[in-house]
């Protein structure tokens, strides 16, 4: 089968791969009919994530086809349209047996701190990813749902992470009515996330991001005011003077390990990797909240300790909540919403390639070339 | 106004908002979140099982020595192997995922194995190209001027260049000098 290949910092490839096959009874496999590039795939991209590998198949936001069940499989059949949730979890685990399944214990060797996810390093699990014609999908009978006949391919690839994730931040975030929430980051996620704030009854959104062509998408989309921070010598005033000096109600941070705004932040983690990412979105939530209010983390750090404003937080009294969304525990309130009409995933896609030009695309999404918001990946078996 | 007890007023009422963005306060009751209560013991997951069947193992697969086993299902992408591998386990079997040395050992992992697969690759009839994998013959095609510009990251866009190219020309310089030395003897 043909699947995208990491070959080192900033390369990758389309190269031949035997087809996965059936290495547990409740395994499945999986045609990809429709595959995705996710902000946090750049840090693998980047060479930012320990233990990535020259070889793996990189993505965690894919729908396709089943092909295959293991002998234990009683949910799925083949043939089936099915969305993956971008964690690999196993449904009776400590954790997955509260809910958490994105900390999952039982799937990823490497690491304890995080549960599994396709396609991103071996310090999630190492199960190579969905930027393939095929992908192995364990827990068959607990990820995957089958894809509701009036939901489309695209709208139902945007469920399996970011507008899962920018819901669930949302929540995180502890929204009621009337509270004013600002969003770091005008990403798929930030503005999945805007527009789920919304839902929850706040009284004003606010989405901060420097690129002027995703201002302009939160306003239009996610019905937002915008902060474009290059405009500004301190978007942390900016912030407090837009809300009377008080401070958001809510922050939330999707932005994640490359933040820019900071030369030396930004340098030290993102091209240096002397940090498990750029804190900069961080240390603004911390500094932008206001005093007893809540910061929201959705963006995506490794491992390694981060340079984070950890005394402000303390002495303003916040609640810091964050996690790696179950995304799969989403779902079914948000296919309300798009039955409801309230929300158009695949609104936010800008960009389709064919999977043989992965390079291009991992470029133009790295570099936000062509007014790039979100990029699907067309398999050529599709 | 913090000054002052007073909450500041709101461009927009509740009706406004209502009427101007799809689905305001939907989930105003946070009993209709799903993530309400955060730990949740009724969720349904499709599980048939109290633990899970294992995996084989068909190779020694590094772990984290905070598990106690080997989790009943894992990735088999990309078994250790070479120098890289050797430093990878070395990471996992001597340092816990708390430990600095452990992490910093695995990037170093990461460095590694990507020299390891570029000199490989000079021996295989595909070797490395730096022009078609790391995407920049998109550039034409898309914009590369207006979509830079007034945009204040292309600053250290710049230095992506050198960070692809910079290892490699570092290693060419150290092979000349390492012959100049040689001839030199």
């Amino acid at each position: 089968m043909r699947a995208m290949v990491y070959r080192g910092p900033y390369k990758v490839r389309v190269e031949e791969k035997d087809v996965p096959r059936i290495e547990h009874p409740n395994d499945a496999v999986v045609r990809v009919v429709r595959a995705a590039i996710c902000g946090s795939d750049l840090h693998l991209y980047h060479g930012m994530m320990p233990d990535t590998r020259v070889g793996h198949t990189f993505g965690h936001e894919f729908v396709g086809i089943v092909e295959k069940v293991g002998s234990s499989v009683q949910n799925l059949q083949v043939g089936d349209r099915v969305m993956v949730p971008f964690n690999v979890y196993c449904g009776t685990c400590f954790f997955c047996a509260r809910g958490l399944y994105s900390n999952c214990h039982n799937v990823n060797p490497n690491a304890t701190a995080i549960g599994g996810i396709y396609g991103y390093s071996h310090s999630t699990g190492g199960y190579d990813g969905g930027q393939a014609e095929y992908v192995r999908v364990p827990f068959a009978d607990v990820g995957p749902s089958r894809i509701p006949e009036w939901l489309s391919d695209d709208d139902a690839v945007l469920m399996t992470d970011a507008l899962a994730t920018g819901y669930f931040g949302a929540q995180l975030a502890d929204v009621v009515e009337g509270d004013t929430v600002v969003v770091l980051g005008a990403g798929p996620v930030g503005l999945f996330a805007a527009r789920s704030a919304w839902l929850m009854g706040a009284g004003r959104v606010i989405v901060v991001d420097q690129l002027e062509y995703r201002l302009e998408k939160a306003r239009e989309f996610a019905y937002a005011e915008t902060v474009n921070f290059a405009e500004h010598d301190d978007v942390v005033v900016a912030l407090k003077k837009a809300t009377d000096g008080l401070g958001a109600d809510r922050v939330i941070e999707a932005v994640g390990a490359e933040a820019d705004g900071n030369l030396i932040q930004h340098v030290t983690a993102a091209k240096l990797k002397l940090q498990g990412g750029s804190p900069v979105a961080l240390n603004w939530a911390i500094d932008a909240v206001r005093k007893g209010g809540t910061v929201s983390v959705l963006g995506a750090y490794g491992p390694i300790f981060s340079a984070v404003k950890f005394g402000d937080a303390m002495n303003k009294g916040l609640t810091l909540r964050m996690n790696q969304a179950p995304a799969a525990r989403q779902w079914p309130r948000l296919l309300e919403h798009i039955q409801a009409g309230y929300l158009k995933p695949s609104d936010v896609v800008t960009h389709r390639f064919e999977l043989e030009d992965i390079a291009e695309a991992y470029h133009v999404m790295s570099s936000k070339l062509d007014g790039c918001i979100k990029p699907l990946i067309v398999p050529s078996a599709a | 106004m913090p000054y002052t007890a007073r909450k500041p007023p709101l461009p927009e009422t509740p009706d406004e908002l209502r009427a101007r963005i799809p689905g305001w306060g939907a989930d105003l009751d946070p009993a209709v979140r799903p993530q309400v209560p955060r730990e949740r013991t009724d969720l349904e997951t499709g599980a048939h099982w109290d633990v899970p069947d294992r995996q084989e193992e068909t190779y020694p697969r590094e772990r984290s020595i905070e598990h106690e086993q080997l989790p009943p299902v894992f990735g088999t992408a990309q078994p250790l192997h070479g120098l890289s591998g050797a430093i990878r386990r070395f990471a996992y079997e001597r340092y816990s995922e708390g430990r600095l040395a452990h992490w910093l050992l695995l990037i170093a992992g990461d460095r590694v194995d990507a020299a390891e697969a570029h000199l490989r690759s000079l021996v295989t009839l595909r070797p490395d190209n730096p022009l078609t994998e790391t995407g920049v013959l998109a550039e034409p095609r898309r914009h590369p001027v207006a979509s830079r510009r007034g945009r204040p990251d292309v600053r250290h866009q710049v230095l992506d260049p050198v960070i692809v190219a910079g290892p490699w020309v570092l290693g060419a310089v150290v092979l000349v000098e390492a012959l100049r030395a040689l001839r030199r003897r």
